[in-house]
């Protein structure tokens, strides 16, 4: 689509564009030229020269066995906080939508944790679940299991999901939210009074036309678990124990900046590049189909 | 609604409210360890109810950075690391709608040489998440010498295009006639932008403003790789790093009264402009 009528000249609109493709070029293009460029080359031990080594970074990645074990964590870490977090962000939007009055009151209650920094999740869910002084630890001491996150792998993923997926509801929530109003409520009524319960009014006419927000959330939420639980996972595990918490870009962080291997980081930096350009990939197309029932 | 049953009612209601409390709880328990002692915090349980020590604790915090001797105690008052998350996010905010405003002008309102190149070039960036290219940007960053300023913190974050892309969407959907009046009446491209398109595109610019807000606000593993200078900290990292690693012990009302405060600015910015932060959400996304 384009505007049929505009403004004559060249120099101004050339002028315009000038401040925002400059920071680009700086910030985006050069860094992520780099990044490509230095994941082809591996530098020596002393840092005094690198040595052109072509895709053997990628070689050494893929059959490296923490780096696929990293691909592992990551995935499982993904679809746990992407379904965990729709799924409650969906049964919350269902009952505030049964309500005729006072939703909105609910809407503000629910949606501010949106505004919190994953890492400061992270510290208020670390605390909850530290091994001495804990709240939720004490409890579940008090009922006879022992939580310690700073030995036992799953109880860490738990705990870095929850952390994870707590934040998101909020998100999850809001487009359902607004999904479900935007419903026409005739269809609804249609549907009761030919008899159908709540339950199979939800199944067979909500869901289905839920499914474009669906698929959208279900590509963003994978994108935030990838991308954004950064501060989650440094302040509660810091990738460990063991690495049974270290997601991929987790790893680029600490190959990188705390053990200075960067051939591999970077390698790492174009995997994940080349991911993410998958996902968008799939939601531009998505989206541009308007797949709706 | 269709059902008008009296239980289904109360049933929604009290699903709601657990819902509710779920999401409260974590920072309930912080804002309860924010007023209370640190040997309430060392000795298990903490109580479910606020303290005496509120004042004490928040004034610690933000003037003195809390007591010395603990995980992250640089003694940097947390005022100070509030005002460098200030200015960083109203930077991010402010420069990237200044920057996508005037691109988004030009590819909607002027066709110009290089027109689809930039486009191109502009919106390709969508599609690569910060966390990606860490080191190179660290690296430049450090070249141009802006680590540890306001500038490296700010000018990073504003190279992406998602503000431009919903200028321009909401550009597209402002009719012609407009323009065509405004050429009629011999109004400078310039004029039009300042006199009508910013006065229509108000809505649009309190909820893209709200969502950069946050977004600045809340940056983590970008401040963290910039800033050395425990002056340069802000508020997010600075609670990072009063989590003991190994053997160093938190002050624990500090953390949480920092925590807290740290969590202040965004909430009270989403609740007080609900409105557009809904709109700027549900569209920014798509």
């Amino acid at each position: 689509m384009e505007k049929r009528v505009f403004f004559k000249g060249w120099k101004l609109p050339l002028l315009l564009v000038t401040p925002q493709l400059i920071i680009s070029a700086v910030f985006f293009f050069y860094p992520s030229g780099q990044a490509i460029w230095n994941s082809l080359f591996l530098p020596d031990p002393f840092g005094l020269k690198t040595e052109f080594v072509g895709l053997d970074n990628f070689r050494f990645l893929l059959s490296d066995s923490y780096y696929l074990a990293s691909f592992k964590t990551t995935i499982i870490f993904s679809v746990a906080v992407t379904i965990s977090s729709m799924l409650i962000g969906l049964y919350l939007a269902a009952l505030a939508d049964r309500l005729i009055k006072g939703s909105g009151v609910y809407q503000t209650l629910l949606i501010w944790p949106y505004a919190i920094a994953p890492a400061i999740a992270g510290v208020l869910w670390l605390f909850l679940f530290n091994g001495n002084i804990g709240l939720v630890s004490w409890y579940l001491k008090g009922l006879g299991y022992e939580w310690n996150h700073n030995l036992d792998g799953d109880q860490a993923m738990f705990l870095v999901v929850l952390a994870s997926a707590w934040g998101r509801i909020s998100y999850n929530f809001l487009f359902f939210f607004a999904g479900l109003q935007a419903i026409p409520k005739s269809i609804l009524e249609a549907a009761a009074i030919d008899g159908a319960s709540f339950w199979k009014r939800f199944m067979s006419v909500v869901i289905p036309l839920l499914s474009p927000i669906t698929f959208f959330l279900l590509v963003v939420n994978i994108v935030y678990a990838f991308f954004d639980t950064f501060g989650v996972i440094h302040t509660i595990t810091s990738g460990g124990p063991e690495q049974s918490t270290t997601i991929l870009v987790y790893k680029v962080f600490s190959d990188g900046f705390v053990s200075q291997d960067l051939g591999s980081s970077a390698a790492q930096s174009v995997i994940l590049l080349i991911l993410v350009g998958v996902l968008t990939v799939i939601q531009f197309k998505y989206i541009e189909r308007k797949v709706h029932y | 609604m269709v059902e008008k049953k009296k239980t289904a009612y109360w049933m929604t209601h009290l699903g709601l409210i657990c819902g509710v409390v779920l999401i409260f709880f974590p920072v309930w328990v912080a804002f309860v360890g924010s007023t209370v002692s640190q040997d309430d915090i060392i000795y298990p349980p903490l109580p479910l109810l606020p303290g005496p020590h509120l004042i004490d604790n928040y004034a610690n915090a933000l003037f003195r950075g809390g007591p010395e001797g603990y995980a992250g105690a640089s003694q940097v008052p947390v005022i100070r690391m509030l005002m460098n998350s200030a200015i960083m996010a109203f930077g991010i905010a402010i420069g990237k709608i200044i920057i996508s405003l005037l691109s988004a002008f030009a590819f909607v309102y002027f066709r110009f040489p290089f027109r689809k190149t930039a486009f191109w070039l502009i919106f390709i960036t969508l599609m690569l998440p910060v966390e990606v290219r860490i080191y190179p940007t660290y690296e430049v960053v450090a070249n141009l010498g802006l680590l540890n300023s306001y500038a490296g913190l700010i000018f990073p974050l504003i190279a992406s295009a998602t503000a431009t892309f919903l200028f321009r969407q909401f550009f597209m959907t402002i009719p012609d006639e407009m323009v065509e009046a405004a050429r009629m009446d011999g109004c400078k491209p310039m004029r039009f932008f300042f006199d009508i398109l910013i006065p229509i595109s108000k809505t649009n610019l309190a909820a893209i403003f709200v969502i950069m807000f946050l977004f600045g606000w809340n940056q983590f593993l970008y401040p963290m790789l910039l800033t050395t200078d425990p002056n340069m900290k802000t508020i997010v990292m600075a609670v990072d790093s009063m989590i003991p690693a190994g053997d160093d012990y938190a002050h624990w009302p500090t953390v949480f009264a920092s925590a807290i405060l740290a969590m202040l600015p965004p909430i009270i910015i989403i609740i007080s402009m609900q409105k557009f932060f809904v709109k700027g959400l549900l569209e920014s996304d798509k």
